[in-house]
């Protein structure tokens, strides 16, 4: 779902002056597979899975820390005696922020490595690449990051949240709070286009106020136009669905006038613990964020995750959703194969169907057909410290709805293959 | 009329940031004819100084951090620019379409660099007191920070302008600029004036760097974010033209917030780019003209 493109302009150059070139210089030597032992001990005591995510170009930014949350579940799985009594050995390959290249990299991962999994994928277009080629293969694919909806597909799991889970939850939230004059504003692209189609049929059944709906470009920083319209529209609550380096601007511009958030307060879908140092804590302290998990989520499997993690990466390196989901994949499947008690693919579905882990985020379910996971909606604070405080959660985990057939209002949304790929698992 | 005001200060203030990042570019660029793509980078080196400032030296003194930085960003993103005229560029003076593969690799380089040095997370430069607050004219507010913005680009401008009007060494600049060869055989020192101007148009860039890092994001990717308009001035303006370069950020900037206003942000930026494609079938050269060396000769 998220992107953070730096600006069109670079891309626009690249193809203007060879990128071709330069693809082929970096793809060469990225491609290097880092496996666990230097000669793999095929087949015998170990399982391959793949590790899929952008460790080059503008993705990046993001995906290294998922990578490195799934390699510290292998790790932690390895140090208590593997998968069926086999090490799990990781295959990590570099998808280069490129739909193609994930497509061609997770095919490489299934038909030629051999991977019983793959991990991975970020943007929504990362995973519309991979899709068929999961799909065509018959394999398994774990995609970790909150998305759009309107998705399901038969060997895709999807345990970051739907829009049910992210969206909804925040605007019950809204609604409860008496928050109901709402301005919308997103980057140009699928997923703010798409949530806020769904934002608006919820504001017309349930009495919210859609002011004005506004796009900035992906990376785009001329914001005071924008911010002006905000100001001048009065609305209650900015409902944002910007990604990347606009959030920065605006947020600046948005405290530079005046604003605070006893005037106008806004809720973020695309901004966890790691982009708020970005942003400035300044600008963000008392805004409102909607995830599934925080890095202050209180349970005591939470607890462990972080100290694991910040033992492994650096005592300062912040946990956040997407790396939660991306650590949680691995035990998901794990488990799945456990039960299962075999590697084999349609096993391992069957077996996933309502199968139920501890996470850092809460106790997790495997819906039992649309291949995501129950989660908690939890609406956060961003405060002084950079972290984020939760201020209200939906009490039990929220069921999987990706072309959302529970809300009344929200008929009509999921239309085409959405509808079909829906339809095949009721 | 609050709206038509606001959005004419709007303008105003966007047409300083043009102006800001393109005026190093009218002299890399404009008047060396150097398609210098790095000059983003430069901006972005810019940006970090006061960010390391900051955290380092004046962890306590963040006013202080960002009135010190403007001089030390200038001189750092003006010394890599002299290296990089002096390493590669003066090389290809006759071959200006190459120093557009050449200086974009740098680009790259330089963004490598920043992640290495500063890691791919955006860094946050704190708005010093100072500048935190604004002023409310005739219904129209105005930041701090903006504001802060175009009295920089205002002092800039007079500084280059005395620059170079009224010292030898801009004058030397002008006359090198103007024809090479006959400045070369009136015995002026043609390389050292190419660094020269190689620093002063690099370090300017380092000053955009400073305003922009008060009002949007500072990362490696944060030159990306401003070269295109960088371009555009200098394009629209007339290579090389001071004067070309003020009317052209200008005339953007306020067309750029008007027709944002009464449409949308997308379309704001597709018609500014309508009108430069339409604008330049009428005036090729730019507002301003004036044969020079490069890509106008």
């Amino acid at each position: 779902m998220r992107m953070r493109a730096q600006g069109t302009w670079r891309l626009v150059t690249a193809g203007m002056i060879g990128a071709s070139l330069l693809a082929a210089g970096c793809s060469s030597s990225s491609s290097t597979t880092e496996s666990g032992g230097a000669g793999s001990k095929s087949g015998g005591n170990t399982v391959k899975v793949g590790v899929l995510q952008s460790l080059s170009g503008t993705m990046a930014i993001s995906e290294v820390a998922v990578r490195d949350s799934a390699l510290l579940a292998i790790e932690e799985i390895n140090a208590s005696g593997g998968v069926l009594g086999k090490q799990i050995e990781p295959l990590v390959e570099d998808g280069e922020s490129k739909p193609e290249v994930f497509a061609q990299k997770a095919e490489k991962l299934i038909t030629s490595d051999k991977a019983s999994v793959v991990f991975g994928g970020w943007t929504s277009s990362s995973r519309k690449a991979m899709k068929p080629v999961v799909e065509g293969t018959k394999s398994l694919l774990f995609y970790p990051v909150q998305y759009e909806g309107l998705e399901v597909s038969p060997n895709i799991f999807y345990t970051g949240a739907t829009t049910n889970q992210q969206i909804i939850p925040a605007l019950d939230y809204l609604k409860e709070k008496g928050l109901t004059k709402v301005f919308l504003v997103g980057s140009d692209y699928v997923f703010p286009r798409t949530a806020n189609k769904e934002i608006k049929a919820y504001a017309n059944a349930n009495g919210l106020e859609v002011v004005d709906e506004q796009y900035l470009q992906l990376g785009d920083t001329n914001v005071q136009g924008i911010v002006n319209k905000v100001l001048d529209k009065k609305p209650q609550v900015v409902f944002n669905t910007l990604n990347g380096d606009s959030n920065v601007s605006f947020f600046k511009e948005l405290k530079a006038k005046g604003n605070t958030t006893s005037a106008i307060q806004t809720v973020s879908v695309s901004i966890a613990e790691e982009e708020v140092p970005g942003v400035g804590v300044d600008n963000l302290a008392g805004h409102l964020v909607s995830w599934n998990y925080y890095q202050t989520t209180d349970n005591p499997r939470n607890k462990a995750f972080v100290a694991a993690y910040q033992k492994e990466y650096g005592a300062n390196k912040p946990t956040s959703d997407p790396m939660q989901a991306g650590y949680n994949s691995v035990y998901i499947w794990k488990a799945a194969v456990e039960k299962a008690g075999s590697f084999d693919v349609e096993k391992v579905k069957a077996a996933a169907a309502g199968i139920t882990i501890e996470t850092p985020e809460g106790t997790l379910t495997v819906h039992p057909k649309n291949h995501h996971v129950f989660k908690t909606a939890r609406i956060g604070m961003i405060n002084p410290k950079g972290q984020i405080d939760e201020v209200w959660n939906s009490g039990k985990p929220v069921a999987p709805d990706p072309c959302l057939d529970s809300y009344s209002w929200a008929s009509g949304l999921a239309t085409g293959q959405a509808r079909a790929e829906c339809d095949a698992v009721k | 009329m609050g709206t038509l005001l606001s959005n004419l200060y709007i303008g105003v203030t966007l047409a300083s940031i043009f102006l800001l990042v393109g005026l190093g570019l009218t002299f890399t660029f404009g008047q060396m004819g150097v398609i210098n793509m790095a000059h983003g980078e430069f901006i972005m080196a810019g940006a970090y100084v006061p960010f390391v400032l900051q955290t380092t030296v004046f962890a306590s003194l963040q006013g202080v951090a960002l009135i010190v930085a403007l001089p030390v960003a200038f001189v750092v993103a003006g010394l890599l620019g002299v290296v990089l005229e002096r390493v590669l560029l003066r090389r290809m003076y006759d071959r200006p379409l190459d120093t557009l593969l050449v200086t974009f690799g740098i680009s790259l380089l330089l963004q490598q660099a920043a992640k290495d040095l500063f890691s791919a997370n955006n860094k946050d430069v704190v708005t010093p007191t100072f500048l935190r607050g604004q002023w409310s004219v005739l219904g129209v507010s105005m930041t701090h920070t903006r504001l802060f913005v175009v009295l920089l680009v205002a002092l800039a401008l007079l500084g280059v302008w005395v620059f170079l009007t009224r010292l030898p060494a801009g004058r030397r600049m002008r006359a090198v600029m103007q024809n090479r060869d006959l400045a070369a055989v009136s015995g002026l020192p043609t390389a050292r004036v190419d660094a020269t101007t190689f620093f002063l148009g690099s370090g300017l860039a380092g000053l955009a760097g400073v305003a922009v890092a008060l009002i949007g994001p500072i990362g490696y990717g944060t030159g990306t974010a401003y070269i295109l308009s960088a371009f555009l001035v200098v394009i629209v303006g007339g290579f090389g033209k001071l004067r070309g370069a003020f009317i052209a950020a200008l005339v953007l900037g306020v067309l750029n917030a008007y027709i944002e206003h009464f449409t949308s942000s997308t379309i704001g930026k597709a018609a500014v780019f309508a009108f430069v494609i339409l604008f330049l079938q009428f005036r090729p050269n730019g507002i301003v003209s004036l044969r020079t060396r490069g890509l106008t000769a």
